[in-house]
């Protein structure tokens, strides 16, 4: 048995979620490959060969896979597909792109976002915006998995120093150009993997009124984040959505303000270990799930904060 | 050129779901279902195409019980011009699915697909990028934007760190995000109308393909409730809380 594992990375830097993805294909069992697939990926193969539980790195560098386009990197991971049991990606927007074509390319069914292992062929996965839990068990010959990184501890990154191949076959299948990226730029940290997240939603009225939770994100060195509410509304970019289709967050204390609690945006905030709801409607769902509830007009609680913050 | 706008049919986003008590599943039974609100965008964002003149025709397809026929008439009453549905089990896989949607294509050839980027019941994410490496053909997934001119299609992406622009060649599949356009509702006119207008109905035999599942359900739990928490005065007495009692602070 052994784990082909795909590297996200970003601007020549290896995203922390892989390390998520490495835990739970540790879980399974067997030798872990790594696959940086990109263009001038020096970087993040010396990173990658650096991660202790990492056996082998595989490098396919070529100007076709510089975006990460699923048209040319599912051809080249199903040319390497040989011998391994079991092929995984973090549930990213990458992840979620390329495996499915991948999956469908080796005539297999793919498992979607698992947060449990219970065997190398069994897996537990969230299904209707997580109010149920689905164990399933495949008999496919290679395992396509995405795993949803919140629902694994991050494996060490130093430690290792596993052996880096080159790998070819990579081509330009001719479907699809990359044009250009609109990224949010940010000081604070990433939202997936914050330790607190502060999230605002329809009630925040505005967009300018996001100011009042960025000052609070920065005392506490948190992430800001949002409902979808807020950004169907404009309010924020679409990257701070928190839900059953935006990003899954499970940080040590989510502080949702003026969120009502639609289960859409429960699914991607409930298993955050502390709870704190904001909201002046006392009968809002949130409250359900919040360890600490405050009834307030947010206009006034939030400025309180920041000041009691100090 | 024609529009495939595959519609599956899923308990209402509204609906909390209840796990059954031998946990073989969720119950559907007596639970209001509706159109996967992702494939409405996907509905709405055809007609949008057909009334720009870039499509002629839009066909939604619809793929699961007898049931799943008035999920296609949902889509016929918001405009679509005829439907097919494929007769299978509710729980048919992505896999499978894409397969189906992969021989009706060639039956169809249509010139491009849109698709739902998941669905909300399964929560899988995976049938239209399936579709696209059946086919062959280049994948646009989580549109915010598409703008199609001639045989390139420009593509919005929403990914995890913002936005991405692409081009892909037509045909091409692409998979509607949240943020690409406000679904219409159905007049009661249009609803009348949709009664009348064509929908086929096939089996997964007449297209020759094998929908066996190939994953087993071990069994479907709810999740562990989160214990009840309290409510605080002020803010004075949350800090002191997130600090003390909590210790996230």
């Amino acid at each position: 048995m052994s784990i082909l594992i795909l590297c996200d990375h970003e601007n020549g830097q290896l995203s922390p979620v892989t390390l998520n993805a490495i835990s739970a294909a540790s879980q399974i069992g067997g030798e872990m490959h790594l696959l940086v697939a990109g263009d001038q990926t020096g970087n993040v193969a010396k990173a990658a060969a650096s991660i202790a539980s990492i056996a082998k790195v595989l490098v396919a560098d070529d100007k076709s896979l510089e975006n990460g386009l699923a048209e040319n990197l599912a051809p080249l991971m199903q040319s390497l597909s040989g011998g391994y049991s079991h092929m995984m990606a973090a549930a990213t927007t990458t992840g979620k792109n390329v495996m499915p074509r991948l999956a469908a390319l080796l005539d297999v069914m793919q498992i979607s976002d698992i947060i449990k292992i219970d065997d190398a062929n069994t897996f537990q996965r969230p299904i209707y915006a997580g109010n149920a839990l689905s164990t399933v068990s495949s008999n496919e010959a290679i395992k396509v998995i995405t795993v949803r990184g919140t629902a694994f501890e991050a494996a060490a990154a130093e430690g290792g120093n596993a052996a880096i191949e080159t790998v070819a076959g990579a081509s330009d299948a001719g479907l699809s150009a990359y044009v250009k990226s609109e990224l949010s730029s940010s000081e604070r940290p990433e939202l997936t993997s914050a330790s607190i997240v502060i999230s605002g939603g329809r009630g925040m009225q505005d967009g300018a009124n996001f100011a009042m939770l960025e000052k609070i994100a920065d005392k506490l060195g948190a992430a800001v984040g949002a409902s979808r509410a807020a950004v169907d509304a404009g309010f924020v970019p679409n990257d701070y959505q928190v839900g059953q289709t935006g990003k899954v967050v499970a940080p040590d204390l989510y502080v949702a303000v003026g969120i009502s609690g639609a289960i859409q945006h429960l699914a991607g905030m409930k298993d955050s270990k502390v709870i704190v709801a904001i909201n002046k409607d006392d009968e809002a769902p949130i409250f359900q799930v919040a360890d600490y509830g405050l009834v307030a007009d947010l206009f006034d609680a939030v400025p309180a904060l920041e000041k009691e913050l100090g | 050129m024609k529009v495939l706008v595959p519609v599956k049919r899923v308990i209402d986003y509204n609906v909390k779901v209840r796990v059954k008590a031998d946990q073989s599943g969720v119950e559907l039974a007596n639970v209001k279902m509706a159109m996967n609100p992702f494939d409405e965008i996907a509905v709405e964002q055809a007609l949008r195409l057909r009334e720009a003149s870039t499509a002629e025709e839009v066909i939604a397809v619809s793929i699961g019980p007898a049931q799943n026929q008035e999920t296609i008439r949902t889509a016929l009453a918001m405009g679509a011009d005829r439907g097919i549905h494929i007769e299978a089990p509710h729980d048919i896989e992505p896999l499978a699915v894409a397969k189906l949607l992969k021989a009706v294509v060639a039956q169809e050839n249509p010139g491009i697909v849109l698709v739902g980027k998941q669905a909300i019941d399964d929560d899988c994410n995976q049938t239209g990028q399936m579709l696209a490496a059946l086919l062959g053909w280049a994948q646009g997934t989580f549109a915010s934007a598409l703008e199609i001119a001639g045989d390139k299609a420009k593509v919005i992406r929403e990914v995890d760190g913002g936005l991405e622009h692409i081009e892909i060649n037509m045909p091409a599949i692409v998979t509607v995000d949240l943020r690409l356009n406000e679904p219409r509702y159905a007049s009661l006119p249009n609803i009348m109308k949709a009664k009348k207008k064509p929908l086929d109905s096939l089996t997964a035999g007449d297209l020759g393909v094998d929908i066996a599942p190939r994953l087993t359900i071990v069994k479907v739990e709810e999740p562990t409730a989160r214990a009840a928490g309290i409510k605080v005065g002020d803010v004075q007495e949350l800090v002191s809380k997130l600090k003390n009692e909590a210790k996230v602070i």
